[in-house]
């Protein structure tokens, strides 16, 4: 069928996205205990607790120490995205990718090119260091209250009430104001995990041979400044702005993208690579 | 490369639009903070230790096997995300083991707060739990009125320590006792059971979180009928005087004042 090969991670990507969300309203609604609280602290199993370490972090810059249990949680995950998996969380887990990739493609379908505000990529670490300042002086985690991923999360899990609309607005703020505006310029956890993230084992890596230069993985990439390499040398991604979504690997007709480690690609390539 | 005036103004613009996005931030902020009578789990901290601890992820309303907690949606009213109670609708039923608190990752919940002994070996004790205080309306309670009705006390977990049955003499038939309930603080855990029992029409007991439903008399004031309790003034300060808004005026004038 066409459109499966070109859409493999995303799909994956949707599959496992939908699948947190429906584990953790299980784990709710039925008592399933594969997945159970919420994106902010979280049983596995029953018994492997889970934390977001961003969240600690603003509780801290509270005053606040937590209890042992959400410190190991934090500590897992932290070292899962940062040794391992990168910012892969936004591309894979978070639930507003699923609403800011709709926006991209109901955006790019209109032709919505002329968006009227210009907005660094670098605000989000700006909002990042607000975060923390306001914690500390207001005394509670500035942005897990009014994050939009815990609204939509906790929303689908525990109940939306009036959650959806910082959904709908965060989606309206990619169609109409900036391309990829939230996740890409303003989130928060998003610049965390891109600090936290920038040293992980897994990679997008490149190999110049077979690219054509086309771009579509530029142009098709939600943080397209992190592809600095394309069609001029050899390697990996090396930002941890990159969500290890894998949209360029997907809609690059060459085959000149691949998930790898950080370790490859920069000089020899390894044998099975060529023969293919 | 930039010049040295070109990087302080870009800084500056950037430390001003930040400011700017902050400030409306802590304003929102500030404004949804605040709702004096949320009733928080048992094992609770203090409200506003509370709200810097709880990172809002529902394992304690996950853990609730009656539904009783909800965890707080935009639109509320509450502090978004974070757990309470409605005690009219689906009041705390006080579980021996406790789950909610148990399961609370954070110390939000406290369970040593509702635990006997030391740490270490402490046991949980659900009767200590302070989700709140059941007060009573004396004007629309019907027991109060001389209609007989012990609901309240009746369903209470805590029955006759947490809320007794006190008969009074019904002044107005001169010959029939009112069996009026009285709630003891000592002993109520705000679980809400009777607020849910109440048979009148809005109900005539209903939780309040303690520090609103509660005052506090100062160590100076003695119970001398009451053995021992002249001890507390030994631990007041040496300043013997207490300070409030009134301290300017003698004990003895102030009441006869017109500004009172």
């Amino acid at each position: 069928m066409p459109g499966i090969v070109e859409n493999r991670y995303r799909i994956l990507r949707r599959l496992v996205q939908a699948g947190a969300l429906s584990l953790f309203f299980a784990g709710n609604a039925w008592g399933w205990k594969v997945l159970q609280g919420s994106l902010s602290s979280s049983l596995l199993f029953g018994i492997v607790p889970l934390a977001d370490p961003f969240a600690l972090l603003q509780v801290f810059a509270t005053g606040t120490m937590v209890a042992a249990k959400a410190l190991l949680g934090g500590g897992i995950v932290l070292l899962f995205f940062a040794a391992i998996a990168g910012r892969a969380f936004c591309g894979w887990i978070c639930p507003v990718n699923i609403v800011t990739d709709l926006a991209d493609t109901v955006s790019t379908a209109v032709g919505e090119g002329n968006r009227s505000l210009r907005l660094s990529r670098n605000a989000r670490y700006w909002v990042l260091g607000l975060s923390l300042v306001l914690s500390a002086w207001l005394g509670i985690a500035a942005f897990e209250w009014i994050s939009p991923i815990g609204a939509l999360h906790r929303g689908v899990v525990f109940g939306m009430g009036m959650g959806w609309t910082s959904v709908a607005a965060v989606f309206l703020f990619d169609v109409f104001v900036v391309r990829n505006g939230f996740c890409g310029h303003l989130c928060p956890l998003g610049a965390f995990y891109s600090l936290a993230g920038g040293w992980s084992w897994m990679r997008v890596v490149h190999s110049k041979e077979q690219c054509t230069s086309c771009m579509r993985c530029i142009e098709s990439c939600p943080e397209p400044q992190v592809l600095p390499m394309v069609g001029k040398r050899d390697g990996p991604v090396t930002s941890g702005e990159c969500t290890n979504c894998g949209r360029c690997i997907e809609v690059c007709p060459d085959d000149a993208m691949r998930f790898g480690l950080r370790t490859q690609g920069t000089k020899e390539k390894d044998p099975k690579e060529v023969t293919s | 490369m930039k010049s040295r005036r070109q990087f302080l103004i870009d800084a500056g613009r950037g430390i001003g639009i930040a400011a700017a996005g902050g400030l409306v931030w802590a304003g929102f902020l500030s404004g949804k903070k605040a709702y004096p009578t949320v009733l928080r789990p048992p094992g609770a901290v203090e409200e506003d230790r509370f709200l810097a601890a709880c990172t809002k992820c529902g394992l304690c309303v996950t853990a609730c096997p009656y539904q009783a907690l909800v965890l707080a949606a935009p639109g509320d009213g509450r502090p978004v995300g974070t757990p309470y109670f409605v005690m009219r609708e689906r009041p705390c039923r006080m579980c021996r083991d406790i789950p909610c608190t148990a399961n609370c990752p954070t110390g939000a919940l406290d369970a040593g707060l509702v635990s006997d002994g030391e740490a270490g070996k402490a046991v949980l004790n659900v009767n200590k739990t302070r989700i709140g205080l059941a007060v009573i309306d004396r004007e629309t309670c019907i027991a109060y009125w001389g209609i007989q009705c012990d609901a309240c006390y009746r369903v209470c977990p805590v029955i006759d320590k947490a809320i007794t049955v006190d008969p009074v003499r019904n002044d107005r038939t001169g010959k029939h006792a009112i069996l009026g309930p009285v709630v003891h603080s000592e002993h109520c855990t705000g679980c809400g059971i009777c607020e849910r029992a109440c048979v009148t029409k809005k109900a005539s007991i209903f939780v309040l979180p303690r520090r609103i439903a509660m005052g506090e008399s100062s160590d100076r004031y003695i119970r001398g009928w009451e053995a021992g309790d002249e001890k507390r003034i030994h631990d007041a300060p040496e300043d013997t005087t207490t300070v409030t808004p009134r301290s300017e005026k003698s004990p003895a004038d102030y009441l006869n004042r017109e500004d009172l």
